[in-house]
């Protein structure tokens, strides 16, 4: 084994998008004298974060309020919100906006020069900040630019993190590798944080660039800390068929249409309607993501779908808007209309599907970020922190990343300066455990599986057992078959041998951690018997039972066997759970609840 | 509906460290529909044919800019280039022209980054705000005034059209350029000064010798040779108020 090399930071981030980004200037902001590690396995600028189309909340009109934010979120949710957390955020999302704003992000705005914003799904008033359609893109280059000013940021891009150093019952840094030379370094630290975004390529049809594989949550989870509300992967209605990239949800936000294949908005059908007058918020194709997977599913079980070579689909149809509109608002849509399907949405609608598009769930950490491991702290993607419940709502991820991962920031930094920081040789043994084992895997030369096939079983298989209706006996075949993937990982032989630049080996280790989180998400979502936001089963548990499951989910490691699924309590504040309804149902429910104020 | 995939044969510029004295071509044979691009080939290969073919991707949408190559010897996105293109013939797929080969189709970054690092690439408010007094004012047309030179996904492709810099390393290049326009239009923005001494420095617009093929390869429609010479125009009225002491020079 080459000498490891060992760098000394104060504060170490692991990823380094959206969140990941916003941490490092928090924490170089608290206290310059800081040396911040910011280690990501690729440059900052590809990170996922960069194909956020349709923008970000933060309520600036006088008719709208915290208390709508509130309670859209925790509404759409399905009442598994941290309700003290979403108070905390919906106050902070504002700030974070125009922090965003001072450095530099080109939000679209007003003829009088203010901040334009737009209507989302599930939402009641408009409160999308939205830089055209290409918010997650200026939002990630304004953090990664802003990032060079401060020279305590120490970045070490295209390094993959293989694991964390725990010692003494505290996460006390990283083990990455560098990409290109093949050498390991140790980022020993005072505090960690993860930052490293969603898993959702443990699906076939998704959203998500090939990065998006779960690394951080892994890592964690590796070291004891659970996994929260993993079951709860979002489909988001409008992706395209064979890829599963996204048409984003500002699409219906500027009034898009969702036609069945006879040109009927089948929306009307399950529970959305009626249709006119149009546009209503709350209502139709502005009702949220998983009640409108959810009938794009049942739409296509009853024949009234549109075939495409990669599936069925329905029509997203946006001719209404007229050229000029599409182009300033939408200009990423029509550009991946025109350039992958050939389609000129001022003039044809685009067939679209459900994808799966981001991770609810995450790592468990408190409100401030912090894990039950001290020192390791989570924000973004990756994280549960308590916002999202069993469906997010569109626009809060961008607003996420920027209100916790300052938070994260900056509580890593206070931790990080108090933290007791000897000289330990225990740090280089786990080290070199760690590089041991990743190393072993390239060296292994009796392997017999290979590692695309495994990738593709586990893609389809939790297509299969978790997708956006689930049943008991599916989703134990999804459990069976990873248990077996993982079995047949021990024997996967790379074709590629070398150190430098070798991705076979970099994407070997990856779906190691893909099936562990995709054992965490299946296993959740077996145990939860009853219906719930993204969670929709067919055998029997059809309703919401809020007094078996009023509860996180919280996944267990254990070893090479399947996770143990225990429960923590739901903080709830002020909103009791109620009916969760859209629609002309949604509209009577709140004035009846207006009525009864 | 199905469709059944036609063949075709993707040439790729190989180098591996350590085993290759030199960039060889070696030949693949992959099945392909009308949507497949030159990126789902790739993974085709790497998945099913030989797992050692190393290239960078994410997002497959042509925004985080990680794909960039020389595809039939033209700088582009393979995500973003559909291999119906080429059939019934071949293609040939390299890595981007002017940066250091690090291994098959990954070349190096850091030149790029490094520059980056140098240009002052952030928002230097002209008044300090506070977040309590909320955003600045920038109107629509003032947006427009930059909006496109913020489109920039750092893919490099500039950076393999450019002839200046493929001669000069030391040359800015276009993609930054642009980025240095960017920052000096935005109406919010107060270091136009500091970035114009980059840009009337000898690796500054003067390097440019106006070839314009940076524009032709970008995938974003960002310009950036439309940026170089508003900044010749710029620099050279500078150079002009600064002789006759005119107000508004920039320096």
């Amino acid at each position: 084994m080459l000498p490891l090399e060992t760098f000394k930071a104060d504060v170490a981030i692991v990823g380094a998008g959206g969140a990941g980004l916003r941490a490092a200037i928090a924490a170089a902001e608290l206290d310059p004298s800081l040396t911040v590690a910011l280690v990501s396995k690729v440059y900052p600028m590809r990170s996922h974060t960069v194909a956020a189309e349709g923008g970000s909340a933060g309520v600036v009109q006088a008719h709208d309020s915290l208390q709508q934010h509130f309670d859209d979120t925790v509404t759409g949710g399905d009442w598994l919100c941290e309700q003290d957390v979403v108070d905390y955020f919906v106050a902070q999302c504002t700030p974070e906006m125009i922090q965003l704003e001072h450095w530099g992000c080109p939000w679209s705005r007003k003829e009088d020069g203010h901040v334009n914003v737009r209507a989302f799904g599930g939402m009641k008033i408009e409160r999308t900040w939205f830089a055209a359609d290409k918010t997650g893109f200026h939002i990630l280059h304004t953090l990664f630019q802003t990032s060079l000013k401060y020279p305590s940021i120490r970045r070490f891009d295209e390094h993959f993190a293989v694991d964390l150093v725990v010692d003494e019952g505290r996460c006390r840094g990283v083990v990455a590798l560098d990409i290109a030379s093949g050498r390991f370094v140790l980022i020993e630290a005072g505090a960690v944080v993860i930052a490293t975004g969603g898993a959702g390529r443990v699906f076939r049809e998704n959203t998500n660039g090939g990065i998006v594989t779960g690394d951080g949550m892994s890592l964690a989870y590796r070291h004891g800390v659970p996994l929260r509300d993993m079951e709860f992967m979002q489909y988001h209605p409008t992706c395209m068929p064979g890829t599963g990239l996204l048409f984003t949800e500002a699409c219906r936000g500027e009034g898009g249409l969702l036609t069945n294949k006879d040109g009927y908005r089948y929306l009307q059908d399950y529970g959305l309607g009626p249709p006119d007058p149009w546009p209503r918020k709350k209502a139709m194709e502005l009702g949220p993501r998983d009640r409108l997977s959810q009938a794009f599913w049942h739409e296509d079980r009853k024949g009234r779908t549109v075939q495409t070579p990669h599936g069925s689909a329905v029509n997203l149809d946006l001719r209404h808007l007229g050229a000029k509109k599409l182009r300033e608002r939408l200009p990423l849509i029509c550009e991946l209309a025109e350039e992958f399907l050939g389609i000129d949405p001022a003039n044809s609608p685009i067939p679209v599907r459900p994808a799966v598009h981001y991770t609810m769930g995450g790592i468990l950490v408190d409100g401030r970020t912090a894990s039950p491991l001290p020192g390791l702290y989570a924000a973004g993607e990756c994280s549960s922190v308590g916002i999202h419940g069993a469906n997010r709502l569109g626009s809060n991820s961008l607003a996420e990343l920027s209100v916790f991962g300052r938070v994260a920031g900056e509580e890593a930094a206070r931790f990080a300066r108090t933290a007791r920081r000897d000289d330990n040789a225990a740090l280089a043994t786990q080290a070199g455990d760690a590089i041991a084992l990743a190393t072993a895997m390239v060296r292994r030369t009796d392997g017999t599986e290979r590692l695309a096939a495994l990738r593709r079983e586990m893609a389809q298989s939790m297509e299969d057992g978790c997708g956006i209706f689930r049943t008991g006996p599916e989703m134990q075949a999804t459990c069976d078959k990873l248990a077996e993937l993982r079995e047949r990982y021990a024997r996967v032989r790379l074709d590629d041998v070398s150190t430098a630049w070798n991705t076979e080996w970099l994407n070997a280790i990856e779906l190691g951690y893909q099936l562990e989180v995709a054992q965490a998400i299946a296993h959740s979502a077996l145990e939860r018997e009853e219906s719930r936001g993204a969670h929709q089963r067919l055998d029997g548990f059809t309703q919401r039972d809020d007094v078996r499951f009023l509860k996180h989910t919280l996944a267990h490691r254990d070893g090479a066997n399947a996770p143990k699924i225990g429960y923590g309590d739901v903080t709830i504040t002020r909103s009791p759970p109620g009916t969760r309804a859209y629609g002309a149902a949604g509209e009577h429910a709140e004035a009846a609840l207006g009525a009864a104020k | 509906m199905t469709v059944e995939p036609r063949h075709i044969e993707i040439e790729v510029l190989r180098y591996r460290p350590g085993t290759d004295a030199e960039p060889v071509w070696q030949s693949f044979r992959v099945p392909f529909l009308d949507d497949t691009s030159v990126l789902e080939g790739l993974q085709a290969i790497k998945d099913d044919q030989d797992g050692s073919l190393s290239f960078r991707w994410s997002c497959r949408m042509a925004i985080c800019g990680s794909c960039g190559m020389m595809i039939d010897g033209v700088p582009r996105l393979a995500c973003h280039t559909f291999l119906r293109e080429f059939f019934p013939g071949k293609v040939r797929v390299a890595p981007l022209d002017h940066l250091p080969i690090e291994r098959d189709l990954v070349v190096s970054a850091e030149d790029f980054v490094r520059k980056l690092e140098g240009i002052t690439p952030w928002l230097v408010p002209r008044e300090a705000r506070t977040l309590a007094q909320g955003e600045h004012l920038q109107t629509p047309r003032q947006l427009e005034q930059f909006r496109q030179y913020a489109g920039c996904i750092n893919c490099m492709l500039c950076y393999a059209a450019c002839p200046q810099y493929g001669l000069d390393p030391e040359f800015i290049g276009p993609g930054l350029m642009a980025l240095i326009h960017r920052y000096n239009e935005d109406s919010r923005d107060g270091a136009r000064a500091e970035r114009m001494e980059l840009i009337n420095a000898e690796q500054g617009v003067w390097s440019c010798t106006a070839v314009g093929y940076c524009s032709v390869v970008c995938p974003k429609h960002v310009d950036p040779a439309n940026a170089v010479n508003q900044n010749k125009v710029n620099g050279a009225l500078d150079w002009v108020k600064q002789r006759v002491g005119l107000k508004g020079a920039s320096k």
